[in-house]
């Protein structure tokens, strides 16, 4: 597809997201729908969705093994053997994982290839590129951190850790405009990071020939998303505020199973855009690429041991094939082989026979 | 399944991790947040501005106040309705609002706000 229809295609789908709650809060007050029952459904649909999809890949056999071997497998003593790269037991690959899931050790490998014309003829170069797995850290991280800072809005009374990520987050003290008035309150490094994080790897997409290539409206659409969803909560916070007690109110309202309608509409139209983008991020979760959340915990070339040189790996869907041997054969055709002159394995009688056979066939 | 028991153990764990704030406010009377203001803060009837103002960006105000007076020595504030305020946290806002822990920490304590106001400015004492 080309992907100035895929950017297009993307962008109109997220303007029409944040235009939804816009006119139905906006315009029509749907408070109820947009405050309780959307929230609710979006949950449902995350949960089950995200149960249903791993369940269906647990059932899926995975009869070999396929782990991607980055390193060299255990073998003979003088070799020395790389047992996270290459694990050979389940240690190894708790390891792996781990790095895998907290560092992203598989992009940090990334290289980018370069194919060069010097004055001696053409040249292929793998070169250093971190880029990707720089700002893939950073967005990850930032994005948990957000996420956490936000349960001073889910939680009564709020936890240490909340109020801790807090203090450190806005150590800069420093405010988002340089201008008087604007200096409260203070802005939080990971909102800037995640931000700057999502661009970058937005404007690498597009940027790149084979990324660009490659994308599709399902690369694209997550990312305006998130985008949007920054974008609201950086506006709600710094430019337009809403009432943040009333919200809080709401969300644990939420929690406890008994929102109460009325401080609904206390809340500004920007608190229901906010919360629409995201109860379309979580509802349309478990249906996209976002599944990565639960499948990098089981991805087959990751959490599989490299083990099949010294453990028998069966395939369980292997039905009973029906063979027929050659010693069946033989039982089967003895006497008429026998008759024929035509040399016998097992005698009819004796085992005399058969070895007169066997010398008879080597001849 | 395959590896079910692992695959069941992990599922149940991140799942009830994400379901965690359902578990954590089951268990609490979380109740809202209710300033109170002083009989002297009734009786003036207004803020220096729209009280939904002050209800969402105070601190904003008090950002603006804080360099005007400080950097650029202008000490009075003229509200929408023309009135003059002399720019000072101690002794204009916290005149009325003298019950910090009934106002200010209503509020801030219910969505873990912690100004800096008071790592210079002495807080009101208040009678008990």
């Amino acid at each position: 597809m080309n992907f100035i229809l895929g950017i297009l295609i993307s962008s109109i789908a997220v303007t029409i997201i944040v235009l939804i709650p816009l006119l139905g809060v906006g315009a029509w007050n749907l408070y109820t729908l947009f405050g309780i029952i959307i929230p609710y459904a979006a949950m449902a649909t995350f949960f089950i969705g995200i149960v249903v999809k791993v369940i269906g890949w647990g059932r899926s056999p995975v009869p070999f093994r396929i782990p991607t071997t980055a390193g060299q497998q255990w073998s003979l003593p003088w070799i020395k053997p790389s047992p996270i790269d290459n694990p050979k037991t389940t240690m190894g690959v708790v390891v792996r994982m781990i790095f895998e899931v907290l560092t992203f050790r598989s992009l940090f490998r990334n290289t980018r290839l370069e194919y060069r014309r010097t004055e001696g003829g053409p040249k292929l170069d793998y070169e250093w590129e971190k880029w990707l797995w720089l700002a893939a850290l950073v967005f990850h991280y930032c994005f948990l951190v957000i996420f956490l800072r936000h349960f001073r809005f889910f939680l009564e009374p709020v936890p240490g850790f909340v109020s801790l990520l807090e203090s450190l987050d806005g150590f800069m003290q420093m405010g988002v405009l340089p201008i008087i008035g604007f200096g409260l309150p203070g802005v939080y490094l990971t909102d800037m990071l995640l931000m700057a994080a999502l661009t970058y790897l937005f404007l690498r997409r597009i940027y790149i020939h084979q990324t660009r290539y490659i994308s599709l409206p399902a690369d694209y659409f997550p990312l305006f998303l998130l985008l949007a969803l920054g974008t609201t909560g950086l506006l709600m916070r710094h430019f337009l505020r809403v009432d943040i007690t009333a919200v809080k109110e709401l969300a644990i309202g939420l929690f406890k199973f008994s929102p109460d309608p009325k401080i609904l509409s206390g809340i500004g139209v920007l608190f229901y855009i906010h919360l629409f983008i995201v109860c379309v991020l979580i509802a349309y979760f478990p249906f996209s690429k976002l599944m990565h959340f639960a499948g990098i915990f089981l991805s087959p070339t990751r959490n599989l041991s490299n083990n099949s040189r010294f453990v028998r790996h069966v395939n369980p869907w292997n039905y009973p094939v029906k063979t027929h041997t050659y010693e069946e054969y033989e039982d089967e055709f003895r006497e008429p082989m026998i008759e024929a002159g035509l040399p016998v394995e097992k005698g009819a009688e004796s085992t005399g026979e058969t070895e007169e056979a066997e010398s008879g066939e080597k001849e | 399944m395959y590896d079910g028991g692992k695959i069941i153990a992990g599922l149940i764990i991140g799942i009830g991790l994400l379901l965690a704030p359902f578990f954590y406010n089951a268990g609490t009377a979380a109740k809202a947040p209710d300033p109170q203001l002083t009989p002297k803060a009734k009786e003036a009837k207004e803020c220096v501005t729209t009280a939904l103002y002050m209800k969402s960006s105070h601190f904003s105000l008090l950002d603006e106040w804080r360099h005007t007076a400080v950097r650029e020595n202008e000490r009075y504030f003229k509200s929408p309705n023309g009135k003059i305020y002399y720019k000072s946290l101690q002794l204009t806002c916290l005149d009325c609002h003298s019950n910090k822990s009934k106002f200010c920490d209503q509020c801030h304590n219910y969505l873990n706000v912690v100004p800096y106001c008071w790592d210079c400015h002495i807080a009101p004492e208040e009678k008990k």
